[in-house]
């Protein structure tokens, strides 16, 4: 059989297009509505985490305030508040919902190359956060021995959610494993196979590239974290020793001995931390196009952004013991592993120099997008820069476990990735829905978030310092403490919950705007990408109507000098290039 | 034009359609193609991933290894394993010869019987596991034991993964399916098949050298 490039066949939508709600909007096998469903689920689960870490920080700014928040369920929240957002709302909402949405759309296809299995995807994705969320439900609560698990703490009898939490959560970290998975080859094979004419791999906008990458990480890091789950959860329902030593346990040897802690810390790792650039680079991608876009000028350094989402992704196999500094593995390890961590920063501040020299004399246009994906800019820089003292080995043992670590990880992997998803999610907005939001309640979110999340975080550096240590319910006898640090963790808390309050905002706007009539404003933004260029808006089953986009140039022609508008669309052939490949030369 | 080419392009310097109207995949080969060497990457991390963690587990536990002696029902499972890749190899070849492709033609019997005998090895390694239980060989009394549980349990989960498709392709053969899709179908089981063959080499190795 000849092979027939996707593009080339004919609509293969037309035999199975949905016809009933159920078929559009629950079984559905369209990458759009897929999307959202993924999308919605993860930010839904990711208010749930929004709302425990408000109650976590309620003990910590004005403790014992609530009877009923004990250590135990501190820790538990805790434990779900990290795994959730780590997992089940950032890794979800970036590649299950922007890159099921994005990426057909990018890169002019009609759908996913495995539609089925797409939609399986989902389904296990959902099963997946059901497990976790049972876990609540159960004897002895949800898992509290912090997001990383750490065996023997975690599978120990006398942890919170010790058992059935612990035994849920791996289960569920099992099952979200293989819908990324699913989800994953999907992507990959997309990106690669099924690109319209003329997408060439350098044509593709920046997003394509950071989700492509990203998924690549996960599709590699992921069985990290199956192994140890697997382990873990022999050692916790079978009574193997993969991860347990000898202990005594109430006066009595336990019955597991032998093991190795260290073994769940480096299996653990590997996969955790490609998991933080399974989070930053579609987040990269993603704010590169909605910078260029309102700067209304191209990217600055293209292939450069392209290499160095490539390299960080390389790299960001050989840094994990850097989260392992005071775990007493070997000082070389340390001394090899802070190399790696230094060497990292290079390709990262190539990006953020790129980013700012793209808005080096653009024609910006500060609307809610744009403010996010600069604010973006402010975060990431500060939280990589702290990243740096981390890094080092003889910083990091001073604040290891502190307050400082908190801020520095919030910062670069909290408030960073979440920022580019605002940006991204009122970029898109008016692509995914024909509606358009309301600009100045936007802007009211935006600098409410932003600010706001400074106030969370500046002090956090400061409570680091000072050596208050992280994950603690309350101050025990910690003289060194001064008292006013318990002003500031007020200070902290009133913050917080003001930024949680702020998001209501954002769910207002969306809502609100989706009663609006439709603006049936195909390109609003006046970007060159191709999903903007769609023949509805939003667009149809199959996206293109009865033929596929060609594409004509890369994605980023913004203010061509002698073009009639300050951009030109991907599919647009222009006058005098209709039929050769032309260059244009440097004149 | 070459990947090479296509990555280190300007593509800001370029414009019109290179080579042509027609589409370019990156690779000229069936999407499935491309999903299945992706998954047999994936599945290489994970068990290089569970064998380093073996070793890791060797010089890091407390010296509690005590070496599991191998059942010889292991030497007769990978002779029956060697078998099923010969012959889902030879179906494959058959297919290539064949016009139609039937369950009851040559490639389609081959394909049955390939795994049919895949079922013996998944029967021939339960067994092992029996002999080894019987032995005093358990889960909890040793972690070598407990490895050797582990590997040899996620082989057979994805030869199980493997059924499923075979399943689902012997149903679409009988059912008349078209030649290009059985023949493509027997292809990638037979990739598969062989990729699993190669690892539970590395993984019998392993397992018999420590």
């Amino acid at each position: 059989m000849a092979y027939v490039p996707l593009a080339d066949q004919d609509d293969p939508h037309a035999l199975h297009d949905p016809h009933s709600f159920i078929t559009k909007y629950v079984w559905s096998q369209d990458h759009k509505v897929i999307a959202i469903q993924y999308g919605g689920t993860a930010i839904f689960v990711g208010l749930i985490a929004l709302g425990l870490s408000i109650l976590m920080r309620l003990q910590l700014g004005f403790p014992d305030s609530i009877s009923w928040i004990d250590p135990a369920f501190y820790y538990q929240a805790v434990t779900m508040h990290g795994m959730i957002m780590v997992v089940y709302l950032l890794t979800a909402l970036f590649l299950g919902g922007f890159g099921n949405y994005l990426i057909p759309l990018m890169c002019g296809t009609r759908d996913m190359v495995f539609p089925f299995l797409n939609m399986l995807s989902f389904w296990f994705y959902l099963l997946s956060v059901i497990i976790l969320l049972a876990s609540f439900f159960v004897t002895g609560g949800p898992a509290g021995a912090g997001w990383t698990l750490y065996a023997p703490q975690s599978i120990t009898a006398g942890t919170p959610g010790s058992g059935g939490g612990m035994l849920l959560m791996l289960i569920s970290l099992a099952v979200f494993i293989v819908a990324f998975t699913m989800g994953g080859l999907n992507y990959v094979t997309t990106i690669l196979q099924a690109r319209t004419r003329g997408m060439t791999l350098m044509r593709m906008p920046l997003s394509i590239w950071g989700i492509f990458t990203a998924t690549v990480l996960g599709l590699f890091a992921f069985p990290a974290l199956l192994v140890s789950a697997i382990m873990l959860g022999f050692d916790l329902v079978l009574g193997t020793s993969f991860f347990m030593p000898a202990m005594m346990q109430l006066g009595e040897q336990s019955t597991q001995d032998g093991g190795s802690p260290i073994l769940f810390q480096h299996l653990f790792w590997f996969f955790g931390h490609p998991e933080v650039y399974i989070v930053a680079l579609p987040a990269f991608g993603l704010v590169s196009d909605v910078i260029a876009t309102h700067a209304r000028k191209n990217i600055f350094g293209y292939r450069m952004m392209v290499w160095a989402i490539i390299a960080i992704g390389g790299l960001s196999f050989l840094v994990w013991a850097h989260h392992m500094y005071v775990s007493g593995m070997n000082p070389y390890f340390g001394f090899f592993f802070a190399t790696t961590t230094l060497i990292i920063a290079v390709p990262t501040a190539l990006k953020v120099y790129n980013w700012v020299l793209t808005l080096w004399q653009g024609n910006i246009r500060l609307n809610t997008p744009m403010l996010f994906a600069i604010g973006f800019i402010f975060t990431f820089v500060h939280g990589g820069l702290t990243g740096l003292f981390l890094g080092n080995v003889i910083i990091d043992v001073p604040l290891a476990d502190t307050y400082f670590v908190v801020a520095h990880f919030h910062m670069v992997m909290g408030v960073s990735p979440v920022l580019v998803l605002y940006a991204a999610l009122y970029h898109w907005y008016p692509k995914m829905t024909g509606r358009m939001y309301n600009e100045t309640m936007g802007k009211v979110h935006f600098w409410c978030t932003f600010l706001g999340t400074y106030a969370i975080y500046l002090p956090m550096h400061y409570l680091g310092f000072l050596g208050v240590p992280r994950r603690y319910y309350e101050m025990g006898n910690t003289d060194f403490v001064p008292a006013t640090a318990q002003a500031l963790n007020a200070n902290i808390t009133i913050a917080a919950i003001f930024v949680a309050t702020a998001q209501v905002l954002f769910f207002i706007n969306i809502f609100m705007s989706l009663r609006k009539e439709k603006d049936a404003v195909g390109n609003p933004w006046g970007a060159t990408t191709l999903e903007w260029q769609t023949p509805d808006t939003p667009p149809k089953h199959g996206n293109w109507g009865p033929e596929l986009p060609t594409v004509y140039r890369w994605a980023y022609d913004y203010s061509v000098p002698g073009a009639k508008q300050d951009f030109i669309p991907q599919n647009e052939p222009g006058e005098e290039y209709e039929k050769t490949f032309h260059t244009r030369g440097h004149s | 034009m070459s990947l090479y080419r296509q990555v280190t392009e300007k593509p800001w310097d370029q414009v019109g359609l290179p080579d042509g109207i027609e589409a370019r995949p990156t690779f000229q080969v069936p999407d499935q193609k491309v999903a299945l060497v992706l998954f047999v990457i994936v599945a290489c991390v994970l068990f290089s991933l569970l064998t380093v963690s073996y070793y890791l587990r060797i010089a890091w536990g407390a010296g509690d290894w005590v070496p599991v002696s191998e059942p010889a029902t292991l030497w007769v499972n990978t002779g029956v394993l060697v078998a099923c890749s010969a012959v889902l190899q030879w179906s494959l070849i058959q297919a290539r010869r064949q016009e139609a492709i039937r369950l009851t033609s040559m490639a389609g019997l081959l394909f049955l019987a390939g795994g049919l005998l895949t079922l013996v090895f998944i029967a021939g390694q339960y067994a092992a596991w029996q002999t080894l239980i019987g032995g005093g060989y358990t889960l909890q009394s040793n972690p070598a034991n407990a490895f050797f549980y582990l590997l040899t349990g996620v082989h057979v989960l994805h030869l199980a993964g493997g059924l499923w498709v075979w399943t689902k392709a012997l149903f679409r053969m009988s059912s008349g399916a078209d030649a290009g899709d059985s023949r493509l179908s027997i292809e990638l089981c037979t990739w598969y098949w062989h990729f699993l063959l190669l690892v539970w080499f590395g993984l019998f190795y392993v397992l018999s050298t420590t």
